[in-house]
C-alpha cells in the first residue's frame, strides 16, 4: 500500500512539475508547503489514478461495444440479461478498492485532527469581511484586510500580480513550528483556508474549532475565505508570511510597539481636521464595504451615511451605534472590540463631516471610552 | 395550447372547460404532466439566463457588470430554481405522464390533489422570482441557506422560506400520489419485480421525498422563527448552534441529491435496453442497488460539512459511508454497460443522451469519490471543484436524462416524430458545450478558486474564460431544443404506436398520441 501510494505521489509530482511551464494553466492542487498538505496531494493523485484506470477499463468496454455491437454493422442482439457471478464480482472488486483507499485517507484524517503539542497558538476570527489574528502567547492582536485598491477591482487601474490576494497586515509565523489555530467568527460563518498548508476550517460564531499546520519553508502563502459570508466574501483573502525565527521575534516586537502607540492616542484630544483625516482611512477599511466610499450605501441592503439621520443627528446616538452595533439581526455589528477609542472617534467625526454631512462637530477618544462604559482600550481587548 | 385542448375534447367522456380553465382545473395525469414539464422548461431558461449572467461577470477578473450582492443573488436563485423549479418538476412531470401509462392505470390515484400539487409550484416560483424586486433584492445567502448569514437578509428571505415550504408541500403531495398509484393501481399481473425500472426508481424517490421534505420544512421554519420571533435555534449567543442547521439541512440535502438522480437512473434504464434491443442487464440488482443508494443516502450527510470541524470519529464514519455509496452506483454503471454489450445498437437522440449520461455522470461520480476522501475534501470543499462535481451530476446527469426522456417519449405524447437532425445537433452542442463549461472548473478548484465569488485572482483567468465561452454555447443550444419541441407538437412525421423498434412496456401498446384517457380497462400482464 505504502509503495503504491509513494509511486502515485512521484507520478503526481512529475506531472505537476511538467505543468509549471504552462504558467497559468494549473491542473493539480497547489504545491504543498506542509506535511499534511503533501499527504493530501499524494492521496489525491492516488485516487485520481484509480479513477482514471477504472474509467478507461469500463468505458473502453462501452466504446468497444458502441463500435462493434451496432445494428448498422449487422450485429444481432444477444439475449442474456443476468449473470450472478459477474454481478457479485463487480460488487466485491470496487469494495476492495475502496477499502484500499480508505486506509491511507483515514491516516491523514487522524493526523489532520491531531492538534496536540503546539509550539504556538493563534486565534483567528472571521469578520464581515476581514480576518482578526490574536497571538495568544505573545499578546499581539491585529486585523488583516484586503489591500487591493478599489480602482483595480473596478478596472480603472492595472491589476497587480497578487490581485485580490494581498492584505494590509499579513499573519506571520516562524518556519518549522507547529502552529495551532483556534478558529472562530464574529458574525457569520467564514472559513480560513490556506491551500499550501492543507488547512481549511470554518469559523463558527460562538464556537471555537481548532486546526494546525507546520510550514516547511520560508515564503508567502495565500488563501481565501471559503464559506459564503455575504457581499464581500470574495474580498477577504488570507496571507501568511512564513519567516525565520529571528524575523518572527523582530516582527512581534514591532507589533507590540505599534500597539503602545495606539494606546497612547486614546488619551489625546484631536481637532476636527486631524480626526477627519484619520477617520477616512478607518472608514475605508471598516465601513466602506457596506456603506460605500461615497457614503451612499446600497439601497435596501445597507443604509446611506450621507444625510442619514444617525450621522446628522445627536452625536451620542451615533457613537452608540458604532460602538455597540445597530439593530439586532442586521449586519451592523458593534466595533467595541475591533477599533480603539481614537479610531472610533475618528470615524464618527469623519462620517459627520464627509460628503454632504457638514456637522462640524467632533467625537473625542474620551467620549468613546465613556460610551463603552469603561476605561480606554487599545485595539486588543481580547488578546490576554 | 387551446387548439390542443379542443382536439382532446373529442376524446373526453364529458365536457371539459376550455382555454385557461382547462389547465387550471385539470385532473388528467397527462395534462398535469405537461404542465409540470412546461413549468420546468420555462424555469430552465430563467435560471439558465442567471447562469449566463454569472458566467459573464466571471469572464475576466474585476467587477464589470454587477454588484457583488447581486452576483450572490444570482448564484443563490440559480441554485434554488434549478433544483426546485427545473429538475424536480421535470421528473414529476415524467412521473405523471409515464407512471400510469407504464403500469396500466387510468390515472393517478388522487387526481385532484395532483392538480393542487402542480398549481402550488407557480405560486412558489412567483414568490422566488418576485423577490428580485423587493427592497434589498432576492436572497443572496446561497441555496443552502446557512445561518447566521441567512438571518441577516431582508424580507425576501422570509418570502423564500415560505416558497420552500410551498414547494415542499407540492413535493410531498406529489409523492403520496405516486406511491399510492404505484402500490395500488398496477395492472393485474404486473408484480413489483416486473415493474419498469423508471417506476421503481420513482417509487423509491417518492419515499425519499416524504422522508426528507418535512426535515427541510423544519429547518427553514426554525430559520423563520429565528429571524422573526426571537428564537435562538441557530444563534450561539442564545444557546443555539449554527452548525445544527447544517446537520438538519444536509439530512434533507443528501437524500435530495438522490431525489434528483434516481429518476434519471430510471429513464436511462428504459432507454438503453430499447436502443440496445436487449433486456436490461441485472434488473434485480438494479432494484437492490437503487434501494441501497436510497438507504445509504441517509447516512452520509455530514460529508458536506467536513470543514466545519467534526471529531475524528465522525469524519471517518462519514468518509467511509460516503465511499460505500460508490459500490451500488458502480453496479448501476456496470449494468448499463453490460446491457449495451452484444446488443444491436442504434444511436437515435434519446440513446445519445443516455450514453452521454452514463459516461459523464460517471465523471461526476468519480469526482464525488475524490471528494469523499475527507482530507482531500478539506482542500476542495467550497471550491470550483465542487461546482464541477455537482454540475456533472446534475447537468450531464439529471438534465441530460430529462432530455433523453423527452426525446424518447415525445413521439408517444404528441403522435409526431421529432426532427432527428435537430435532435442530434442539440445533443452534440450540449455535450460539447457542457464539457467546455464544467471540465475546466475541476482545475480551478484544484488550483484554489473558491466558489460563490464574483471576482477572482489573475491565475484563474484562462479557465474561467474557457468556461464562459462553453456556457454560452451550452445555453444557446438549448434554444434548438425549444424549437424542436414546439415543431414536434405542431407536426412532423406520424409516430407509430410502437415508436421505437426495441421498446418494451405498456406505454407502447396505446396509440400515438396517447389518447386523453388510457387503460380505462386494465390490461393484463403475463
Amino acid at each position: 500500500m505504502k509503495s503504491m501510494w509513494q509511486r502515485a505521489g512521484v507520478m503526481g509530482a512529475v506531472w505537476a512539475a511538467s505543468q509549471s511551464a504552462l504558467a497559468d494553466y494549473a491542473y493539480n492542487l497547489q504545491e504543498p508547503a506542509s506535511q499534511v498538505a503533501r499527504e493530501v496531494f499524494h492521496l489525491h493523485n492516488l485516487i485520481m489514478l484509480v479513477c482514471v484506470g477504472i474509467f478507461i477499463i469500463v468505458f473502453g468496454m462501452m466504446f468497444y461495444s458502441l463500435i462493434k455491437h451496432r445494428k448498422s454493422v449487422g450485429h444481432k442482439a444477444a439475449h442474456f440479461h443476468e449473470n450472478t457471478t459477474v454481478e457479485i464480482i463487480w460488487t466485491i472488486i470496487p469494495f476492495i478498492i475502496l477499502v484500499g483507499m480508505a486506509y491511507p485517507a483515514a491516516k491523514v484524517v487522524i493526523e489532520m485532527k491531531d492538534t496536540s503539542n503546539p509550539d504556538m497558538t493563534v486565534k483567528i476570527t472571521g469578520y464581515q469581511w476581514k480576518w482578526g489574528y490574536d497571538y495568544l502567547n505573545e499578546g499581539v492582536h491585529f486585523y488583516s484586510t484586503l489591500a487591493t485598491p478599489r480602482e483595480q477591482i473596478d478596472g480603472t487601474a492595472a491589476k497587480d500580480e497578487h490581485y485580490l490576494l494581498e492584505v494590509d497586515d499579513p499573519m506571520v509565523v516562524p518556519v518549522g513550528k507547529r502552529v495551532r489555530l483556534l478558529i472562530t467568527a464574529n458574525d457569520v460563518i467564514h472559513s480560513w483556508w490556506v491551500p499550501a498548508f492543507g488547512v481549511k476550517q470554518d469559523g463558527i460564531p460562538g464556537f471555537i474549532r481548532d486546526s494546525w499546520f507546520k510550514a516547511d519553508k520560508i515564503g508567502t502563502y495565500r488563501g481565501q475565505c471559503a464559506e459564503l459570508c455575504g457581499k464581500d466574501h470574495g474580498f477577504m483573502p488570507i496571507v501568511v508570511k512564513v519567516v525565520s525565527e529571528e524575523d518572527y521575534k523582530a516582527w512581534v516586537a514591532k507589533k507590540k510597539g505599534s500597539a503602545q502607540a495606539a494606546a497612547a492616542d486614546n488619551t489625546k484630544t484631536f481637532d476636527v481636521k486631524e480626526l477627519v483625516e484619520r477617520g477616512e482611512k478607518v472608514y475605508q477599511a471598516n465601513c466602506a464595504a457596506c456603506h460605500q466610499a461615497n457614503g451612499m450605501g446600497l439601497p435596501g441592503v445597507f443604509p446611506a451615511m450621507n444625510g442619514s439621520k444617525v450621522a446628522t443627528g445627536p452625536i451620542a446616538a451615533h457613537i452608540n451605534i458604532v460602538v455597540h452595533g445597530g439593530r439586532p439581526g442586521t449586519a451592523m455589528v458593534g466595533f467595541t472590540d475591533r477599533l480603539s477609542d481614537a479610531e472610533i472617534a475618528a470615524v464618527v467625526t469623519y462620517e459627520r463631516n464627509a460628503w454632504d454631512n457638514k456637522m462640524g462637530d467632533a467625537a473625542q477618544p474620551a467620549d468613546i471610552a465613556a460610551a463603552r462604559g469603561g476605561a480606554a482600550v487599545a485595539a486588543a481587548p481580547t488578546a490576554q | 395550447m387551446s387548439d390542443a385542448a379542443h382536439a382532446h375534447d373529442d376524446h373526453g367522456h364529458h365536457a371539459h372547460p376550455t382555454g385557461i380553465m382547462r389547465w387550471l382545473t385539470t385532473t388528467n395525469h397527462k395534462d398535469i404532466g405537461s404542465l409540470y414539464l412546461w413549468f420546468s422548461l420555462i424555469m430552465l431558461f430563467t435560471a439558465g439566463s442567471m447562469a449566463l449572467l454569472i458566467r459573464s461577470e466571471l469572464f475576466e477578473p474585476g467587477m464589470q457588470l454587477m454588484h457583488p450582492d447581486f452576483f450572490n443573488q444570482l448564484t443563490t436563485m440559480h441554485g434554488l430554481i434549478m433544483i426546485f423549479g427545473v429538475i424536480m418538476p421535470a421528473f414529476t412531470g415524467f412521473a405523471n405522464w409515464q407512471v400510469p401509462l407504464m403500469i396500466g392505470a387510468p390515472d393517478m390515484a388522487f387526481p385532484r390533489m395532483n392538480n393542487w400539487s402542480f398549481w402550488l409550484l407557480p405560486v412558489a416560483g412567483i414568490m422566488l422570482l418576485g423577490s428580485f424586486w423587493l427592497p434589498g433584492g432576492a436572497v443572496a445567502g446561497g441555496w443552502t441557506m446557512y445561518p447566521p448569514l441567512f438571518i441577516q437578509g431582508g424580507v425576501s428571505y422570509d418570502l423564500t422560506i415560505l416558497a420552500v415550504h410551498i414547494m415542499g408541500l407540492s413535493s410531498i403531495m406529489g409523492s403520496i400520489n405516486i406511491i399510492t398509484t404505484i402500490l395500488n393501481m398496477r395492472a393485474p399481473g404486473l408484480t413489483l419485480m416486473k415493474m419498469p425500472m423508471f417506476v421503481w426508481t420513482w417509487l423509491i424517490t417518492a419515499y425519499l421525498l416524504i422522508a426528507t421534505m418535512p426535515v427541510l420544512a423544519g429547518a427553514v421554519t426554525m430559520l423563520l422563527t429565528d429571524r422573526n420571533f426571537g428564537t435562538h435555534f441557530f444563534n450561539a449567543a442564545g444557546g443555539g448552534d449554527p452548525v445544527m442547521f447544517q446537520h438538519i439541512f444536509w439530512f434533507f440535502g443528501h437524500p435530495e441529491v438522490y431525489i434528483l438522480i434516481l429518476p434519471a437512473f430510471g429513464i436511462v434504464s428504459q432507454i438503453i435496453p430499447t436502443f440496445s434491443r436487449k433486456p436490461l442487464f441485472g434488473y434485480a440488482s438494479m432494484v437492490y442497488a437503487t434501494a441501497s443508494i436510497a438507504i445509504l443516502s441517509f447516512t452520509v450527510w455530514a460529508h458536506h460539512m467536513f470543514a466545519v470541524g467534526m471529531p475524528v470519529a465522525a469524519q471517518l464514519f462519514f468518509m467511509f459511508s460516503t465511499m460505500l455509496i460508490a459500490v451500488p452506483t458502480g453496479v448501476k454503471v456496470f449494468n448499463w454497460v453490460a446491457t449495451m454489450w452484444k446488443g444491436s445498437l442504434t444511436f437515435e437522440t434519446p440513446m445519445l443522451f443516455a450514453i452521454a449520461f452514463v459516461c459523464l455522470f460517471t465523471i461526476g461520480g468519480f469526482s464525488g469519490l475524490v471528494l469523499a476522501m475527507a482530507p482531500v475534501d478539506i482542500q476542495l470543499q467550497d471550491t470550483y471543484y465542487v461546482v464541477a462535481h455537482f454540475h456533472y451530476v446534475l447537468v450531464s446527469g439529471a438534465l441530460f436524462s430529462i432530455f433523453a426522456g423527452i426525446y424518447y417519449w415525445l413521439p408517444k405524447w404528441t403522435g409526431h416524430m421529432y426532427n432527428e437532425t435537430l435532435g442530434k445537433t442539440h445533443f452534440w452542442l450540449s455535450v460539447i458545450g457542457m464539457n467546455i463549461v464544467f471540465f475546466p472548473m475541476h482545475f480551478l478548484g484544484l488550483a484554489g478558486m473558491p466558489r460563490r465569488i464574483p471576482d477572482y485572482a489573475l491565475q484563474f483567468t484562462e479557465f474561467n474564460q474557457i468556461a464562459t465561452v462553453g456556457a454560452f454555447i451550452f445555453g444557446f443550444s438549448q434554444l434548438i431544443f425549444l424549437v424542436l419541441v414546439l415543431k414536434t407538437i405542431k407536426g412532423g412525421a406520424k409516430a407509430s404506436d410502437q415508436v421505437w423498434e426495441g421498446a418494451q412496456g405498456l406505454e407502447w401498446t396505446v396509440p400515438s398520441p396517447a389518447p386523453y384517457h388510457t387503460f380505462e380497462t386494465a390490461p393484463v400482464v403475463k
